[in-house]
Order: structure tokens, then C-alpha cells, then sequence
């Protein structure tokens, strides 16, 4: 043996050596992250492992990057930081990815054990801060769990209701000699999530299903989480219901289906919205009653039985009282109520198309008089609608689309059609700006072969857009739409709506090309490009979709005076949704 | 949780015969949406901090709180006395459920459980009103733990009906000093709460 060997021996038998050697044999490709004092041990071993470490320019960046790379794949996204500010940069992209129950591990480096509560330097208490955001987290005291601590954490991540993980790491720990010992047993006697549901409750749905003449399917992110798209489909084709897809779960049914009414909630569409107000059985799968999309929650569909199946317990009657409440996986939940319909024979059929079919035409009916659409502008300036819905019909339905969060990200989920799951990535309950670029990076990462577009406004795009540098370096080619109106768009619609159109602090200025987006692009290791003229709105995507070896920014310049329509007016009932400004929908009483 | 705020307890003892200052507040006061919660937890750091701060994160108040390791030392028991309705209550057993450290919760019917909470009280006291202060012990089956020449430290434990009355009976004299436990609670009968299913 030669020194160099005894040398290898022993480094790979730290606790540093022992955490990159349990990752790898849980299977992680990527780990997104930056290096600092406390992690460094790592960052040694990490340089010969057998895994892709991307270093990014801002932890948040690693964060939303790991976040995109989950929704994208299904898999499991990691990302790595120091102590202290390293670790309190994770706090947003972990309270993000809590929020929309993202399967992701997160490893910070820790001051070493012997100064952990002296204040010392780096050190923040960051199990402390993420206890509330975390589905669990550890601070590992000892090198030799390590090994288990991680098999743990995964597991956590990935299996019942999915969610961020935390694991801190004290400095000495990961500096202490231990050996590695693969696979290591889970010691976790609290937890054990409930994947198949409850026959009876399950007969009690499939009854009810076959009964109701006015069911609405309501379908959250939970079905996408549980992989549960096909089944979704036989379900809803098996009893012809409609079916509604909540901003999470975009993609989850086609949106060509003719059964889809699309998305309900503060800004869906006004028959998504209309249908669930109106119907006597709401069956809720993998989703949550959100205060988006019941409005208030008093007038919120006041005549439904309610079916709720939710691998989360406590998500059940957490707002809405469920009638029926099913605990269990969505995928086996829709498994066993198709084999429970099996046994309705009027849960099919023609005996279901006649059930159904005066609820049909009413939805019809408001499906033709208020579908989405826009105001073409008269002032010359380009509408920020128009030039989603061309991005999304050039890019096609293979692309995979990201978002910030505002009324970008509104029009993105109304004017893109989106026919397959896995296809639009967004932040939908903690509403993170500055979540598309790096979550577009991850996704590529995860996706290679995949176009994919964050679409982005102006003000998140200044969030995190030190991350093309990151994807230009480590030949990440993703694309950017900046719809640059200029303004924070969506707090200036709800000032224009509520506040006397006094624009308080939301004028960001850029139309007057501070920053040059181009500029900024071509800065950051990009191609740069601008589109002021719909006109030239199908070139320059046209354009951009041939340049696949860079990172693109495309700059749409567009007016700032668009809103966002349908829309529920914050703290009223869904019945008072307005189609567009001025526009009250109207529905024959008598026919609902 | 009964609670004394930092500038109570750094009152001068000559403020502190002001009887606000330890007039105790019976746990019991608010029964009818009281509830007693079992929360089994595996004995690791920082298992009180999730448990404590999730209650405060949802809302939900606790009267009542104690923790001590069982007859197995990987796992301590949680007593926590809730208050609030039927539906916060189904709720915030869920969300605690949800705690990964969490391996069981039991919620405990007054009826046909045992509830008991410890109470420390210091009166000062002399002359020949210390017989009378004597006579409410013996009644109340407490104990003298500690004797002064112008003070008595009472011990008692009880159900919190039964402290809430020791110490209106104590009221008249000169209370200086209270301290109570949360309450701990068991089953009655020979069943013991299953760790596992």
C-alpha cells in the first residue's frame, strides 16, 4: 500500500466522505449549492464524486434550482450551504418548496458542535428557523449517523405528502473519522404516512359519483405528486364529470379535453369557478380548499357534498368540512374508486350522459359566453396575453414552462395550453418572485432534452437573475421571457382596482431600459434579445427557439395597463367573480 | 399555561403582598372546551421546541404543559391541556400527529382518567393565624415542606378543582409566592396506552 493509498483510506472515512458517499448511493445526480466555511469538508469529497454539483451565484438560486429539478423529474432535489447566511439564504426556496409539498433535501455546514449557541461566526440556528417550514429536519450530532440521518431525510422528502428536508451538519462532525455503511435501517416509529384508502369511505364516494347531477372533479398538485394523470383521465371519461385543475396541478388533465373548464379560484375561469359554486358533489383529489380558490370560504359552493382525498390528514376539513374524507395516495385513491364505480351501473354510460346532461349545457353555455380572452390595446403598446399565448403555441405543449409569480404568471397558467403533466412549474401557495429563473436551470438540468421557458416579469427577473450566469457557465440553455411592463404588474392591478389607481412604489422604471434586459443578457453570458411590436412577437421566439447552445433573454417590451381577468376581488365570495372589468357574469338561477 | 410575566416576578417584596400578583387561576375555569392530549414523542433534543411551537404557529393555546420521560427511556409523554372546540382540537391533533418525532396521541376523557398537577405555595404567616393555615392543609391533605419563622410552604397536589379551592381558602392570608405544575394525566383502569398498533 502507498502513502497515497493510506491517504484515500482515510479520507474517505470522515463523516464529509460518508455524507457525499450516502448520497450517491441514494441516487443523486445534482446537487445545487455554494461552498463556505462550515460545508468545505464536504466540498473535498465532493469534488471526485460520482455526482453533478452545479455552483450557483445565490443559495436561493441552489434552492428554487433543487425545487425545479423535483417538479420537473419527480425526483428528489438537493441542495447544499454554509452555516449562517449560507443556510438563511435556503429559508425562502425551503418555505417554497413546504408550501407546494416539493420532495427536497437541503445540507447546510453548521459551526462545529463545541461552539453551537455562542454566537459565533456563520452560526445560525437554522433547525430553529426551519422547524416551521420543514416537513423534519435534523442537526446530526454524530458522524456515524450520518448514513442513516440521510436515507432518512430522503426518505421523508419523498414518500406520503413530499416536502423539504433539512439536514444541519456541525463542522467537527464532518471533519470526525467514521466508517460508511450502506444500507443503513430508518429508525422513524412516528411516522407512517396512509397510502391506501378506506374501502367504505371509498364506496361512499363511488356512490355518491354515481348519483350527483351536478359533480364537479376538483384536482389539485397532489394527483401530479402521486403520478395519478392516467387514472385521472379514465376517471373523469368513466363518470363524464367536469373537471377543474388548480394552479398547481396545470397539465395534470389536457387542457384540449372537453371536459376541462380549466383553472378555478381568484383568477380562473368563470365556468371552472361557476361549476364548483354550483355543484352538488365536489370530489376534491390531492388538493387543499386554498383560499385562492375558495375565495370566502362561507359562500364557498354552498350546495356540495364535499369527497376530499388527501394523503394529509390533516388537510382534510381543514377548511372546508368534508362529507366523505378519504386518507390515501391520489394515484390509489382513483384506482379504487374506478374499481367502486365498476360496481355503480349508473355511474356510466348513457345513464350518466343524461344525468349529467342539463349540467352540461349550462357549463357549456358559460364556457361560450365567458371564455378567457383579453382586450386587444389601443395605446400601440403590446399586450402581455398576446405574447404568452404565441410563446406557448410556438413552444408547444412538449416545452416545459416556468413562472414567477404576479400577473405573469397568471396569464402563463390561463394562455398557455397545457396538454402534459410535469409541464409548468410555478410557486403557487408561498407566491416567491424570483422563482422561474433558477427553477427553469433545475429543470433543464433534470430535463435535457426539454426546451424549457421561464416566463418572467421584470421585477422577479431582477431577483435572480445572477443564475444565467450560472446556466451560461455550466451550459444550462434555458430560455427567458421577460414580459417587462415596468411595474410590479400585479400589485399596480390590485392599486388601479382598490387603492384609487394611487401606484405606490410599483414603477420599477425599466421601460426606460434600466437595466437594459439585452444588455443585462449579454452581460450575463447570454444572447440577448427585444420584441416591442407584436408584429415581431412570432420571429423573435422563433428566433430564440433556434438558439439552443446559450442561455436566451428575450425582452418583451409591453403595456402596463393590462389586468388580469376573470377575477374574485380578495375577501368576497366566488359568486361575485367578475369576467372582465365591468363585467358581472350572469346565471339563470333557474337553470342551476 | 399559567403564567408569570418578567416584571412580576421582578417586584420588589415590598409590592409583592399586592394580591393581584398571585391570585392563582385555576386551570379548571374554562372545562367545557378543555381538553387533555397524551402526546407520546421519542426522547430527543428539541422534540418540546416542535411540539410548543406548532401550538403557537396554528393558533391553538395551550393551558396546560408537561413533559417527562416513561416507563420506556426512548420515549418521553407530553401531557398538553388544550382549549378550544371540537374541530381546532381534531385539527391541531393532526397537525401534531404530522410531527415526525410524534409516535402517538391520546386524548384523555376527564371521566375516566386520572388528572393531577402539583402546587408549591409560600404564605407568610404568624401567630395565631398559622393554625388556621395548618387546619386548611390537613383538609386539603397537603404538607408543610418548608417552616419559617414568619412563613409556610405548602405543598399540594390535585386535580386542578382542588387547588383552584386550597387556594381560595389560603386567599385571606398573605400569599407571596405560587408556583404550579402542568397537569399529568393517566387512564384509569389496567389498560396501558399502547406504544405501537
Amino acid at each position: 500500500m502507498t502513502a497515497t493509498d493510506t491517504l484515500l483510506e482515510s479520507r474517505r472515512t470522515t463523516g464529509a466522505a460518508c455524507l457525499v458517499a450516502s448520497l450517491e448511493a441514494v441516487g443523486v445526480e445534482a446537487v445545487f449549492g455554494i461552498p463556505g466555511g462550515a460545508i468545505l469538508p464536504v466540498y473535498d469529497p465532493l469534488f471526485d464524486a460520482n455526482l453533478r454539483h452545479i455552483l450557483v451565484r445565490h443559495e436561493q438560486g441552489a434552492g428554487h434550482a433543487a425545487t425545479g429539478y423535483a417538479q420537473a423529474t419527480g425526483k428528489v432535489g438537493v441542495c447544499m450551504a454554509t452555516s449562517g447566511p449560507g443556510a438563511t439564504n435556503l429559508v425562502t426556496p425551503i418555505a417554497d418548496a413546504h408550501m407546494d409539498s416539493v420532495p427536497m433535501v437541503a445540507i447546510t455546514g453548521q459551526t462545529p458542535t463545541s461552539l453551537i449557541g455562542t454566537d459565533a461566526f456563520q452560526e445560525a440556528d437554522i433547525c430553529g428557523i426551519t422547524m416551521p417550514i420543514t416537513k423534519h429536519n435534523f442537526l446530526v450530532q454524530s458522524a456515524e449517523d450520518i448514513p442513516r440521518t440521510v436515507a432518512e431525510a430522503f426518505h421523508l422528502a419523498s414518500s406520503g405528502r413530499p416536502g423539504p428536508v433539512l439536514i444541519d451538519l456541525p463542522k467537527d462532525v464532518l471533519q470526525s473519522s467514521t466508517t460508511f455503511a450502506w444500507p443503513p435501517s430508518l429508525d422513524l416509529p412516528g411516522y407512517h404516512p396512509i397510502v391506501v384508502p378506506n374501502g367504505k369511505q371509498i364506496a361512499q364516494a363511488a356512490q355518491l359519483l354515481s348519483q350527483a347531477s351536478r359533480p364537479v372533479l376538483y384536482v389539485g398538485g397532489g394527483v401530479l405528486k402521486a403520478r395519478a394523470v392516467t387514472q385521472l383521465r379514465q376517471l373523469a371519461e368513466l363518470t363524464g364529470a367536469p373537471v377543474v385543475t388548480t394552479l398547481m396541478a396545470r397539465g395534470a388533465f389536457p387542457d384540449s379535453h372537453p371536459q376541462h373548464l380549466g383553472m378555478p379560484g381568484m383568477h380562473g375561469t368563470v365556468s371552472a369557478v361557476s361549476a364548483l359554486q354550483r355543484a352538488d358533489l365536489i370530489v376534491a383529489l390531492g388538493t387543499r380548499f386554498d383560499d385562492r380558490v375558495t375565495g370566502k370560504l362561507d359562500s364557498f359552493a354552498p350546495n356540495a357534498t364535499v369527497v376530499h382525498a388527501d394523503i394529509d390528514p390533516a388537510e382534510i376539513s381543514k377548511n372546508r368540512r368534508a362529507d366523505v374524507p378519504i386518507v390515501g395516495d391520489a394515484q390509489q385513491v382513483i384506482i379504487a374508486l374506478l374499481a367502486a364505480l365498476a360496481d355503480q351501473p349508473d355511474s356510466s354510460g348513457a345513464a350518466s350522459v343524461a344525468r349529467l346532461e342539463g349540467w352540461w349545457r349550462q357549463l357549456n353555455k358559460l364556457r361560450e359566453t365567458y371564455p378567457l380572452g383579453w382586450e386587444p390595446h389601443t395605446d400601440g403598446t403590446m399586450a402581455p396575453q398576446y405574447v404568452i399565448s404565441r410563446l406557448g403555441a410556438i413552444a408547444g405543449p412538449d416545452t416545459i414552462y416556468t413562472a414567477g409569480v404576479g400577473q405573469h404568471q397568471m396569464w402563463a397558467s390561463q394562455f398557455i395550453r397545457y396538454e402534459k403533466p410535469y409541464t409548468w412549474l410555478n410557486s403557487g401557495g408561498l407566491g416567491t418572485m424570483g422563482y422561474a429563473v433558477p427553477a427553469a436551470m433545475g429543470a433543464k438540468l433534470g430535463c435535457p432534452e426539454a426546451t424549457v421557458w421561464a416566463i418572467d416579469g421584470d421585477g422577479c427577473f431582477q431577483m435572480t437573475n445572477q443564475e444565467l450566469a450560472t446556466c451560461a457557465i455550466e451550459n444550462i440553455p434555458i430560455k427567458v421571457a421577460i414580459i417587462n411592463n415596468g411595474n410590479l404588474g400585479m400589485v399596480r392591478q390590485w392599486q388601479t382596482l382598490f387603492y384609487d389607481k394611487r401606484y405606490s412604489n410599483t414603477d420599477l422604471g425599466t421601460v426606460n431600459r434600466i437595466p437594459d434586459f439585452v444588455k443585462l443578457a449579454e452581460a450575463l453570458g447570454c444572447v440577448g434579445l427585444r420584441c416591442e411590436a407584436e408584429s415581431e412577437v412570432d420571429a423573435t421566439i422563433d428566433k430564440a427557439m433556434h438558439i439552443n447552445d446559450q442561455p436566451v433573454v428575450v425582452d418583451f417590451v409591453v403595456g402596463k395597463d393590462a389586468l388580469v381577468w376573470p377575477m374574485v376581488a380578495p375577501g368576497t365570495g366566488n359568486d361575485e367573480i367578475m369576467a372582465a372589468r365591468g363585467v358581472r357574469p350572469e346565471f339563470d338561477e333557474d337553470e342551476f | 399555561m399559567t403564567v408569570s410575566t418578567a416584571s412580576e416576578l421582578a417586584a420588589p417584596a415590598s409590592v409583592a403582598s399586592a394580591p393581584a400578583i398571585v391570585r392563582p387561576v385555576p386551570i379548571d375555569s374554562r372545562a367545557a372546551q378543555r381538553h387533555t392530549l397524551s402526546v407520546l414523542v421519542e426522547n430527543k433534543p428539541g422534540v418540546l421546541a416542535r411540539v410548543a411551537s406548532l401550538f403557537s404557529r396554528r393558533s391553538f393555546n395551550i393551558d396546560s404543559l408537561a413533559v417527562g420521560e416513561t416507563e420506556h427511556p426512548d420515549i418521553s409523554r407530553i401531557t398538553i391541556v388544550v382549549n378550544c372546540e371540537h374541530r381546532p382540537l381534531e385539527q391541531v391533533t393532526k397537525q401534531l400527529n404530522k410531527l415526525v418525532n410524534v409516535i402517538k396521541i391520546v386524548q384523555l376523557d376527564p371521566h375516566a382518567s386520572v388528572q393531577r398537577q402539583l402546587l408549591l405555595v409560600k404564605v407568610r404567616v404568624e401567630g395565631a393565624a398559622r393554625s388556621q393555615v395548618l387546619e386548611a392543609v390537613g383538609l386539603f391533605r397537603a404538607k408543610v415542606v418548608d417552616v419559617a419563622p414568619d412563613a409556610l410552604t405548602i405543598e399540594a397536589t390535585g386535580d386542578g378543582h382542588k387547588l383552584a379551592a386550597l387556594c381560595r381558602l389560603l386567599e385571606p392570608f398573605d400569599i407571596c409566592e405560587l408556583v404550579q405544575s402542568g397537569v399529568v394525566a393517566i387512564s384509569r383502569g389496567s389498560r396501558p396506552i399502547r406504544l405501537f398498533p
